[in-house]
């Protein structure tokens, strides 16, 4: 096996997560879709850093760590509060501005 | 630098594991299933880290993610409702199959490119590992990246505050603490008493059998409110001690009669078949639904089965 490897399957997990943002209507499943991005684009770094024997990709995929933990945090608090006022988790709910 | 055959073999065995795994987040009916698939995902990602010769990154991987993130998806989970499910009714017409291709393409299109292009040979971590994984990471983040964790550091601040203002419910109605509901009862003329404990003298001892009163009848409030509630109590009728009937057939022992179930029942009036019906299963007994109120914690919820 090569390297190459590691970025398919990165690949592969970025399709798979941006398919849940696409098709999932349960907001905190998509939103988990979105955390499975971020990782596999984490992922992704951590390889190229291999490949290129620089660890600067690695600090990238650390600092995309932090900033997803603090939008995971006001994320989940929108969706909760969203929940508590109409009743749903259901991205479809939200159409307040369809006329 | 080329991996060595452990490091294929791990990735082998991870790697259709990752992918099954990142398939049952799309596939899975429940939330909690896709939060535990989006789990096994990350400590096998964490696995490769390691591999990849970024031990740092497979711990934080694991702290960060698996530890911090994904629990707080469980607990909004448990907020929300484990039942929440997705609907099926499409708002937006043709949206699912445009979903699938877009994705179907993006995945092709990824692959297709990663897959393909021609990269440089692979350098390896072995140099810029020299004085050990975190510390090479630490000299980059602190040196060229200072202001950049500075910035991360109030992005993190801002987002705890913006998680509480947020969530911040204004309290509208005046607190109802055990006082208030002492007066409230006394005031109303209900039971002052503890309620009776489910089945303590009834035929089991199970929390959804209502307790038995002197006369042997049931004391349908004994039942816990949320079993009542879901229609999940085991029936009032089948546990009936039925006292009178036996304190008939004991009198008519005593006088040397033998009766049998049908001459006692003609003797009392009643015509029941099956005097101890089986206990209904769970669901079908008719209790009150909706007429309940939880009060202001209640999300509502709590009364679909």
């Amino acid at each position: 096996m090569t390297l190459t490897h590691y970025l398919v399957l990165s690949a592969i997990l970025f399709s798979l997560g941006a398919a849940t943002v696409l098709l999932r209507r349960n907001a905190i499943i998509v939103f988990m879709g979105v955390e499975l991005m971020l990782n596999a684009t984490n992922l992704a770094l951590v390889t190229f850093a291999r490949l290129h024997g620089d660890l600067t990709g690695q600090v990238m995929a650390f600092f995309v760590m932090v900033v997803a933990a603090a939008e995971v945090v006001v994320g989940l608090a929108i969706i909760v509060s969203i929940f508590r006022t109409r009743k749903s988790a259901s991205v479809d709910d939200i159409n307040l501005l369809k006329s | 630098m080329t991996p060595s055959t452990a490091e294929a073999v791990l990735f082998w065995v991870l790697a259709p594991i990752m992918v099954l795994a990142a398939g049952g987040l799309l596939f899975a009916r429940k939330a909690v299933h896709a939060a535990l698939c989006v789990i096994t995902v990350m400590i096998s990602l964490a696995f490769l880290y390691v591999a990849q010769e970024a031990p740092f990154l497979g711990v934080v991987q694991v702290v960060v993610y698996t530890g911090a993130v994904m629990m707080l998806f469980l607990f909004v989970l448990m907020l929300v409702g484990v039942d929440a499910s997705d609907s099926l009714v499409e708002t937006l017409r043709g949206q699912r199959w445009i979903g699938w291709v877009a994705a179907l393409g993006l995945g092709v299109v990824l692959v297709g490119v990663v897959g393909r292009t021609v990269y440089p040979d692979a350098v390896g971590l072995g140099d810029a590992n020299g004085a050990t994984n975190p510390v090479g990471v630490a000299r980059i983040i602190f040196g060229q990246h200072v202001f950049a964790l500075e910035v991360v550091g109030a992005l993190l601040v801002t987002a705890a505050l913006g998680a509480l203002v947020l969530t911040h419910r204004q309290r509208l109605k005046p607190v109802v603490r055990q006082r208030e509901r002492a007066a409230a009862r006394v005031k109303a003329g209900a039971r002052l008493t503890p309620l009776p404990a489910p089945g303590v003298y009834a035929r089991h001892n199970a929390m959804d059998v209502p307790a038995l009163d002197p006369d042997g009848n049931p004391i349908e409030e004994s039942v816990p409110r949320v079993l009542r509630i879901r229609g999940q109590e085991a029936g009032t009728d089948a546990f009936h001690a039925d006292t009178y009937r036996r304190a008939v057939t004991a009198v008519l022992a005593q006088r040397g009669v033998t009766a049998t179930d049908a001459e006692v029942d003609a003797a009392l009036g009643t015509t029941e078949d099956d005097p101890r019906p089986p206990a209904a299963p769970p669901g079908t007994t008719a209790g009150p639904t909706t007429d309940i109120t939880l009060g202001e914690g209640s999300t509502g919820t709590e009364t679909q089965p």
